[in-house]
């Protein structure tokens, strides 16, 4: 009989009470007195010098409170890369500055140079129509083509950097010799060039934010749409706007949906900062969807050249890529990891392949930044090698079954170091292959399609074993790697006079969970019901510095400090019980809420040792400390690796080339599991977002850099109607062995895994169809894309 | 977006070329044109009003004729921005070619569109952009043709060649009349 609270239960999510109900809170649902209204002026052209801004006209109109233009903040700081990345040749990467708001040049539509605030809305937005009709910019030719940037060094995003080339990055450059000596001798060599398409993240709440300055003690406060609000101060306070870290208060309420888009530090975030202090009133500006497409970090865009070094059998000898990686027209936080440490480490996937070299290019262009979105870089990484693996074994009359089969890590080979400079600690690739055959019922997949052929539908099956790293990260290891912070993660464990204990987590949840799950673990782990426990996240003011939601790190790394918290508290419980019961403190045992002396049944209870500690009148003073309180941080030793197969089977219409996903399995190991209707929820919505990609969404620009995709008549985001009924399975569990929940991270992985299993399932439709000389369909494969394949 | 594409007009090239650098005329053949004030010399300042798609905007902009070689070609080029509909940029290479019947109107467009005009409306962009430059040519052509006869109303003058039409009044003024009357549906 499954559990129904504690560890491992499927409790219902207790923010679904509000979500569900329309009692969220939040930034835009934050209603102040005397608040104000900023807007911001946006550029129309992708490339463009700023001549003059006349403010004047715009000061005058009714209602307008303060005009702010890229000048006002040219003394601020740059908004920050977050790792830095060397060339191949040594030298460290172009960083250049990311103002507060642009200023002698504007860079990408949407780019925003100046901000209006008003007493209304309304008012600030007509007084932001007439600054931009009153701003003179020069349009200039816009860099859009990442190849063409590359070559041309007359046409710079910057000015200071030639040829639009952020780094040259070799991973690892002492592997290149060896595998391009495999290469030269290898019995087949299998080479495909693929695109991985833009995406623009689209979380339901559009990024908003509000700040006030309180002048009696010059104290700043931000609430916004963040996934890390530590992380936002920080960046906020020690680098954009020299604040002292304490005088910066920051908050995220409820956030409706991020995957990564809301880790980073935005302009508009300071703007208002700058504008409460100047105005002595709140400022608050909420993003129209518009912007959201214009200003959001976009997500992907890759270009690479893969090929694959095999035998005649299908085992894989080497690996070797070439990648261009858009990071657009500026650095946001993450974006120099994405490309390089979270994608060219993956490039081994879960096969024993010896000789690995990846090539990376980050060039940049005049398009919206581009940095971490769900799986950030491990999903490029996937789907180039999975799209490889298919088109070897179709060039070489292979099984792609039993070639992955053939190459997967076996579970004695653990731990296992890759090519790519990753430690992987556990896990039976073969058994979730295994899994995944089972539940995707490969066995009958004939007679399916002998049904869908008798319909005049082409039917295909597709595959992918993936890999991630992800529980981000290890200080240790990342520093190495360029990273400019630490990744670990804080929670405070306060056990309250009364019994019931609050939890301060710098974990964030926007869609996660946390509140649910982090009080399973902490009811588990102390004997109490849930409905003691009670998560506090999003408040730099009440929760310990932690680095936030992202990565699929809030479990294996947060959720493994909330209980290191937990451990500390059951330790001072018990030398509090100890003195109570008047034993050995060795001799106290902590199990189902009662603290026990053994072999005895002496005993007192968690109300009553916390009612102790802090009503100590029978207390040990002398030795220690009143109040039941601990706060833990943890920094992980490794990474966690996720891993699993996923097979999804399509029916594709000769006729108008239009694709119908019929079914999806996901068998996944993702450790110990703590909630599993929420991971179902993850996968799902992790898999839909990868058919999104694969099927549906791209980001068109034309060659002026004019977004064409800016609203969602043109993106196409996947529908309830576009994904099928999911079929998931997580029972095989090889836990974690580094941390002592023994979990993983479920978050990316249907993000990660999905897409090279739709592709190559298209791909196995049309051969099968008869439409063998189609090699390959760069994503998003949509019907007219498919069609021009099969008549091309 | 660009297009190619050309007309036949009923009119020698004189008349066609004078009618081109007659701004009376290319406001009333630019759609939604509600003002152009200017000079061919100077170039033209304009307010055209358009509906793209989702997107309805006035656009306010210039006009300039260049390249021109009296009877032969020019280039019209304009620029217009519509305030946060984005802007709409584009031009058109205009040639003359006498021929038997008058004189054939090619010309090469090129259109461009930026900011929300982009973002919401590149689906229908190219689509607009042909039906704009070919009801300006339309227009253009209908106007230089002149006036048909005087009881003709718009849809009965289908089949017939309007150039073959004898104009009832003759001479400059009634042609002007005529096209207004035209355009304006009167």
């Amino acid at each position: 009989m499954p559990k129904d609270h504690g560890i491992g239960a499927s409790m219902k999510r207790r923010e679904d009470i509000r979500f569900l109900t329309g009692r969220g809170q939040y930034t835009d649902d934050v209603s102040l007195h005397g608040q104000t209204h900023a807007v911001m002026v946006r550029s129309t052209v992708a490339h463009g010098r700023i001549r003059s801004i006349d403010t004047s006209a715009a000061a005058a109109m009714p209602g307008v409170l303060a005009v702010f233009t890229g000048e006002d903040f040219k003394d601020m700081g740059g908004n920050p890369a977050g790792w830095l990345i060397n060339s191949r040749d040594g030298t460290p990467m172009r960083e250049p500055k990311r103002p507060v708001l642009a200023h002698g040049k504007v860079r990408h539509v949407g780019d925003a140079y100046a901000a209006v605030v008003a007493e209304t809305y309304q008012q600030a937005r007509d007084a932001a129509e007439q600054l931009a009709a009153d701003a003179e910019i020069e349009e200039l030719p816009a860099i859009v083509d990442m190849v063409a940037a590359v070559a041309d060094s007359s046409n710079r995003v910057h000015d200071e950097i030639p040829d639009n080339l952020c780094f040259d990055w070799g991973w690892i450059e002492d592997n290149r010799a060896k595998v391009d000596a495999v290469f030269k001798s290898a019995p087949h060599v299998t080479t495909l060039e693929l695109v991985n398409n833009r995406l623009i993240p689209n979380a339901m709440e559009p990024r908003a934010s509000i700040g006030e300055y309180f002048p009696g003690t010059g104290d700043y406060k931000l609430t916004t749409t963040s996934q890390n609000p530590h992380l936002h101060r920080l960046l906020i306070a020690a680098f954009v706007m020299g604040i002292p870290e304490n005088k910066l208060t920051v908050v995220a309420p409820d956030v409706g949906g991020g995957f990564g888009s809301k880790i980073y530090h935005y302009g508009e975030e300071a703007v208002v900062l700058a504008a409460a202090k100047k105005l002595g009133r709140p400022v608050r500006w909420t993003a129209e969807r518009s912007e959201s497409f214009l200003s959001d970090a976009h997500g992907r865009d890759h270009v690479t050249k893969i090929e694959m070094a095999a035998t005649k059998e299908g085992e894989i000898l080497a690996i070797r890529t070439e990648t261009l990686a858009n990071v657009g027209a500026y650095l946001s936080n993450f974006s120099t990891a994405t490309p390089t440490f979270l994608h060219g480490t993956l490039m081994a996937g879960p096969y024993k392949v010896p000789n690995v070299y990846v090539n990376v290019k980050t060039v940049f262009t005049n398009t919206v930044p581009v940095d971490a979105y769900r799986g950030a870089g491990r999903p490029e990484a996937t789907y180039s090698l999975e799209r490889t693996i298919d088109k070897m074994c179709r060039e070489l009359h292979l099984d792609p079954f039993e070639v992955r089969r053939k190459n997967l890590i076996t579970p004695e080979m653990f731990p296992y170091t890759t090519p790519v400079g990753l430690a992987y600690d556990t896990g039976n690739y073969g058994a979730t292959l295994d899994k995944a055959m089972e539940i995707g019922d490969v066995a009958g997949f004939e007679k399916r399609r002998a049904a869908s052929a008798a319909k005049g539908k082409l039917r295909g099956m597709g595959l992918s074993t993936w890999i991630e790293a992800c529980g981000i990260a290890p200080s240790h290891l990342v520093g190495v790697l360029g990273s400019r912070v630490g990744l670990y993660d804080a929670a405070t464990v306060r056990v309250n006079a009364t019994g019931n204990i609050s939890v301060m987590t710098g974990a964030h949840s926007h869609g996660q969970s946390h509140e649910t799950v982090f009080a399973q673990i902490v009811a588990e782990k102390l004997g109490v019901p849930e409905s003691s426990v009670e998560i506090v996240h999003g408040d730099t003011s009440k929760i310990p510095f932690g680095m936030g939601s992202y990565g699929s790190r809030s479990l294996a790394v947060c959720g493994v400090a909330v209980t290191k918290a937990i451990d500390k508290i059951v330790a001072k419980g018990k030398k509090i019980a100890a003195h109570m019961l008047e034993a050995a403190e060795e001799d106290i045992s902590f199990a189902d809420g009662k603290f026990s002396v053994a072999g005895t049944d002496k005993a007192k209870t968690f109300g009553e040792i916390a009612f102790s500690a802090y009503v100590p009148h029978n207390y040990p003073l002398e030795t220690l400390e009143p109040g039941l309180e601990e706060t833990a941080f943890y920094d992980p030793a490794n990474f966690t690796y996720p891993a699993g197969a996923y097979i999804c089977e399509v029916e594709v219409d000769p006729e108008t080339g239009k694709v119908d996903i019929c079914s999806f399995a996901c068998a996944d190991d993702f450790g110990n599991i703590m909630n599993p209707m929420v991971v179902d929820g993850q996968v799902h919505g992790g898999v839909g977002q990868g058919i999104g990609q694969a099927l549906l969404e791209n980001t068109a620009y034309d060659e002026n850099g004019q977004l064409l995709t800016g609203s969602y008549m043109d993106y196409a985001m996947p529908r309830a109607s576009d994904v099928p009924f999911y079929t998931v399975d997580y029972s095989c569990q090889t836990p974690c062995t580094h941390n002592p929940l023994g979990v993983k991270g479920c978050g990316e992985a249907g993000a990660i895994g999905s897409p090279p299993a739709v592709v190559n399932a298209v791909i196995d439709a049309l051969h099968r169809g008869g439409h063998t000389h189609v090699t390959h369909i760069d994503m998003p494969v949509s019907p007219s894309r498919v069609w021009s394949a099969i008549n091309g | 977006m660009q297009l190619t594409d050309h007309r036949d007009i009923a009119a020698s090239p004189e008349t066609v070329w004078a009618s081109i650098l007659d701004p009376e005329v290319l406001k009333a053949c630019i759609p939604g044109c509600e003002s152009l004030t200017g000079s061919p010399e100077a170039g033209y300042e304009a307010i055209v009003v358009q509906k793209v798609g989702p997107v309805k905007a006035k656009f306010t902009g210039v006009v300039t004729l260049s390249d021109m070689v009296a009877g032969q070609s020019l280039t019209i080029t304009g620029e217009g921005k519509g305030g946060p509909a984005g802007f709409a940029k584009g031009g058109a290479k205009v040639a003359l070619a006498p021929e038997a019947e008058g004189t054939r109107l090619s010309y090469d467009v090129e259109a461009h569109v930026g900011g929300k005009l982009a973002q919401l409306g590149s689906r229908i962009i190219d689509g607009f952009a042909k039906k704009l430059a070919d009801e300006f040519f339309e227009r253009f052509k209908t106007t230089v043709e002149g006036p048909a006869a005087p009881d003709e109303v718009p849809g009965e003058a289908s089949g017939e060649e309007p150039g073959d039409a004898p104009s009832p009044e003759g001479g400059e003024a009634a042609q002007k009349k005529g096209w207004i009357k035209r355009v304006f549906g009167g």
